[in-house]
């Protein structure tokens, strides 16, 4: 309880901050002073270090079981093991608004004190927007969502979380995910203060690159923890399902991937400055889009958190406002006259990292339309339509041709103006990329001509890639990520191609036989934990070439909520995943089997760390060259 | 650069039309399944789900391929009583020209900009 | 003048985007199939509840009344709540209730009626569930009213309450 006060009022504290801090920021804006004041750098510590406080309140409510607050009663419960209340504090709406402030407070003071050798009014001008972002967090915390209601009479018990919830992987999710969807903001404000400033230009692209490579670096992991999660948990051997909220992960993602480039491009020449300036706002402004379609009620998806039209509507004008603030200051602000006069060579890097703009935009259409369609179609003539995998396939799919050609380029030809060297190197690699691909290809039942091309594709830029590593002039975190990027679609592709499934019902003792193999249903073995009862199946699979495995998926009935979950075994090894779940059949002794064999799973995990790692490489660098 | 643009084109043209990006499924009785919403379900394909509904409707789809029904056959069914909710593939219909295009449109449009760009 | 048109254009459109939003909240997003949505009453063939003989739609819905087609189960919960309500309803002289018990231990369902009455003037048995699912179902309890030109009218999702009752009552004259 005592906790609860304490995060309360560190949080209205936070908010004083916010209000002590604009009002000295904005007398800094007309000091004569070179150096930004010590006070603005303290207050923003100050302001951190209370939400901090805040936030550990709350993880404090949550580890003793406090259900005197109202968040804690709804999302824990006293047999959670300590590791999921922990985690249960921001596996909930206001807990995970505590986390978008700590993200959003930990950045700008990062920001402010790592940027000492930046113009000082475009630091000050950067805090203040970030604060005005802050104080709308702060505001939506407290008189919408706030953490630290209080309770009365105190209940005994929770009604714990939702068990599917109760993952490694899931756990440390969010806040994973956050450093770079709520990371994306101090891009937003940077932006906008450097455009005020007139300070588009290749010295602040060197310095901003920084932030863009910390926020994307964090958002590709995130989703793939997401992911991740997904596939462990779930059971439906998918990791991805075009989801609303998936989606919305995404979105920023592709925003920042093309922005990401774009600073390249702005780092050497005065080009795409107008462009750079609508990806860093498009980024944040999808980020908080998201916010707003995943919290308000407004979708009907798997994730989405408790559903409250009072909230959905303080989000939505707080994002227009910030639309309209970004786009008016932009309109008003931004001149192009010092832009680079020399134009583009069409053979250029600069050219491909066009290209790689206008594909990355188009993808970024696709989910955005797909996602929003149905709201806007609902609203204008009441037909409720979804929109599902197939249509995001369709539409991306083709495209992933010609862009991964493209990125075979893009690392090939140099600034400016350029040619292809060894263009005889990289018709040969092309050829046989296909001639591999069709051999592959063929010997399953799938399009042969669209995968032939796809998986052809992928090797092409896979083998340019790994030739790349051999080349002392390469670079080196370009080559990682794009290596990285040709081996994800390749996995996945074969992955697509390769996977087999059995479905069955068995009971105990029975045999099935089936195209590669049996399964032996052995026995039935029945288990009790802290907090759920399971009933564990043993399974024993052994395949036409004599490998056995030994699966043991689980029924675990949970006892705070009720809830029945079917918990699949997958063995994953480098080559493949097995994949078993098992659940019940009404009325019947006998159990539903899906059994899957799922190849180079694994190499779809690694792929994303190595493309994160690319990124990786890029921050040491720039951080080295100061 | 024009060749490439629409040597671009026509593979991209190919590609959708036969973008049968579903691996053939042994099954067609798997393909149309994945494609039809769980609907007492939040968020899942009739094929994930072990739902009361979803074995109804796996029976139901099973009848129907049996009695030679096409997918899209089964699909109209399905709309006839559900709505077009229930179809994960948005059909291409007066609802849905926008939805398709849109995106198509705003891709042939940064080709035309970046075009300019170049010249 | 260029760059003052575009931004119109920008602004006129997320007006319109934020309208739509706000509108969007404001709507229900739990999925309730259109009620309004006119469907024909669908040609089938069942078995009788109590005879376990086969009969066709054509025959169950010859006369030229309204009619009240209600999915019910022993097992299910909400049933026993609204089956007072089909009892009342089934007072009413120019319509006709026919049941669909669906995926049901015959022997409870008998006994559910004989405890409970028994408001239906056919029954039919759904031991899988497909029949239902012609009429556009997909839980228990659904209650369809089908009118004189054999269109499905309305649909109930949901055990019948008084309100609802009463809807119907507005529905049938």
């Amino acid at each position: 309880m005592l906790a609860s006060q304490l995060g309360y009022y560190s949080l209205i504290l936070g908010l004083i901050f916010s209000f002590i801090l604009i009002f000295f920021a904005t007398k800094e804006l007309t000091s004569p002073s070179k150096r930004v004041d010590q006070n603005i750098i303290i207050l923003s510590f100050l302001q951190l270090f209370f939400v901090v406080v805040s936030f550990l309140c709350l993880i404090f409510s949550f580890v003793n079981s406090d259900f005197s607050n109202e968040t804690v009663f709804n999302n824990s419960h006293t047999a959670k093991p300590l590791f999921y209340k922990i985690s249960g504090t921001w596996g909930n709406h206001e807990g995970s608004l505590l986390l978008w402030l700590l993200v959003l407070t930990l950045f700008i003071f990062l920001f402010i004190i790592k940027s000492n050798n930046q113009p000082k009014k475009y630091r000050i001008l950067t805090l203040l927007f970030q604060q005005i972002i802050i104080v709308g967090f702060f505001l939506f915390l407290l008189v919408t969502s706030n953490p630290f209601n209080y309770l009365f009479p105190v209940p005994n018990e929770g009604l714990g979380l939702n068990p599917i919830l109760q993952d490694p992987a899931l756990a440390i999710h969010p806040p994973i995910l956050y450093l770079g969807y709520v990371g994306s903001s101090i891009i937003f404000s940077a932006s906008l203060a450097a455009v005020i400033q007139n300070y588009i230009n290749s010295e602040w692209a060197k310095h901003i690159k920084k932030w863009v490579l910390i926020s994307w670096i964090f958002l590709s992991i995130g989703i793939m923890l997401g992911s991740i999660w997904a596939y462990y948990e779930l059971g439906w051997g998918g990791f991805w399902f075009w989801d609303p909220v998936e989606n919305v992960s995404l979105m920023p993602w592709l925003t920042l991937t093309a922005l990401l480039h774009c600073i390249l491009v702005l780092e050497r020449r005065l080009l795409l400055m107008s462009w750079v300036v609508i990806l860093s706002i498009a980024s944040f402004t999808l980020s908080m889009c998201g916010t707003f379609l995943v919290r308000s009620g407004i979708l009907n998806s798997v994730h989405t958190f408790a559903n409250d039209p009072a909230r959905g509507i303080f989000i939505l004008i707080f994002l227009f406002i910030l639309i309209f603030l970004s786009l008016g200051i932009f309109f008003v602000f931004h001149n192009e006259k010092n832009k680079d006069s020399k134009n583009f060579f069409w053979l250029s890097k600069e050219t491909t990292i066009l290209l790689n703009n206008w594909f990355m935009m188009y993808f970024l259409s696709v989910v955005l339309i797909g996602t929003l369609y149905p709201i806007f179609l609902d609203v204008i003539s009441s037909d409720k339509i979804s929109v599902g995998p197939p249509f995001y396939h369709k539409l991306i799919v083709p495209f992933l041709a010609p862009f991964l050609i493209f990125m075979v380029f893009g690392s090939k030809l140099k600034w400016i103006k350029s040619e292809i060297s060894n263009k005889n190197l990289l018709i040969i690699f092309f050829t046989i990329s296909i001639i591999i691909s069709f051999l592959v290809t063929k010997n399953f039942q799938v399009d042969l001509f669209l995968y032939t091309i796809l998986i052809g594709t992928s090797l092409f830029l896979f083998f340019t890639t790994t030739v790349e590593f051999f080349n002392k002039k390469k670079i080196l975190s370009q080559t990682v990520a794009h290596f990285g990027f040709s081996l994800f679609v390749l996995s996945i592709l074969l992955n697509n191609i390769t996977s087999s499934e059995v479905t069955t019902n068995m009971k105990v003792g029975e045999r099935y036989k089936y195209d590669e193999g049996v399964i032996f249903f052995q026995k039935i073995e029945e288990k009790k934990e802290s907090n759920f009862n399971s009933i564990v199946g043993h399974f024993k699979i052994t395949n036409n070439r004599g490998d056995i495995f030994s699966l043991k998926p689980e029924l675990r009935i949970y006892n705070q909520p009720i809830i029945v979950t079917s918990e699949a075994d997958i063995k994953t090894t480098l080559l493949k995943d097995n994949f078993l779940v098992m659940n019940t059949v009404k009325g019947n002794e006998y159990f539903n089997i899906r059994y899957q064999v799922k190849p180079f799973m694994l190499w779809i995990w690694i792929s994303v760390l190595l493309i994160s790692f690319g990124g990786m490489i890029s921050f040491l660098r720039v951080k080295n060259e100061k | 650069m024009k060749i490439f643009k629409i040597f671009l084109l026509m593979i991209l043209f190919i590609n959708i039309a036969n973008a049968n990006t579903d691996i053939k499924d042994k099954n067609l009785n798997n393909k149309i399944l994945k494609n039809i919403r769980c609907l007492v379900c939040q968020g899942q394909s009739v094929y994930d789900s072990e739902s009361e509904f979803s074995s109804t409707i796996k029976l139901l789809v099973k009848k129907k391929i049996n009695e030679g029904k096409s997918e899209k056959q089964i699909y109209e069914f399905l709309r006839e009583r559900y709505g077009d909710w229930v179809i994960y593939e948005p059909e291409l219909n007066r609802n849905t020209y926008i939805l398709w295009l849109l995106p198509l449109l705003l891709f042939l449009l940064g080709g035309a900009i970046i075009t300019k760009k170049l010249k | 003048m260029k760059n003052k048109i575009y931004l119109s254009a920008i602004v006129i459109f997320l007006i319109f985007c934020f309208v739509i939003f706000y509108n969007g909240l404001n709507r229900s997003n739990v999925y309730t199939p259109k009620i309004n949505q006119k469907q024909n009453l669908p040609k089938f063939e069942a078995k009788d509840f109590y005879s376990d003989k086969n009969i066709t739609s054509e025959e169950l819905f010859k006369e030229d009344i309204f009619y009240v087609v209600n999915i019910w189960a022993s097992w299910c919960v909400p049933c026993r709540k609204e089956h007072k309500f089909l009892m009342e309803l089934s007072k009413n002289e120019n319509i006709k209730i026919i049941g669909l018990n669906y995926k049901d231990n015959l022997n409870n369902a008998k006994n559910f009626i004989n405890e409970l009455g028994n408001p239906y003037s056919k029954n039919l048995t759904d031991k899988n569930g497909l029949l239902s699912i012609e009429f556009g179902a997909y839980g228990v309890p659904e209650t369809f009213i089908i009118n004189k030109r054999k269109i499905i009218v309305n649909k109930f999702i949901g055990p019948i309450n008084k309100k609802t009752l009463n809807q119907i009552r507005k529905i049938i004259k």
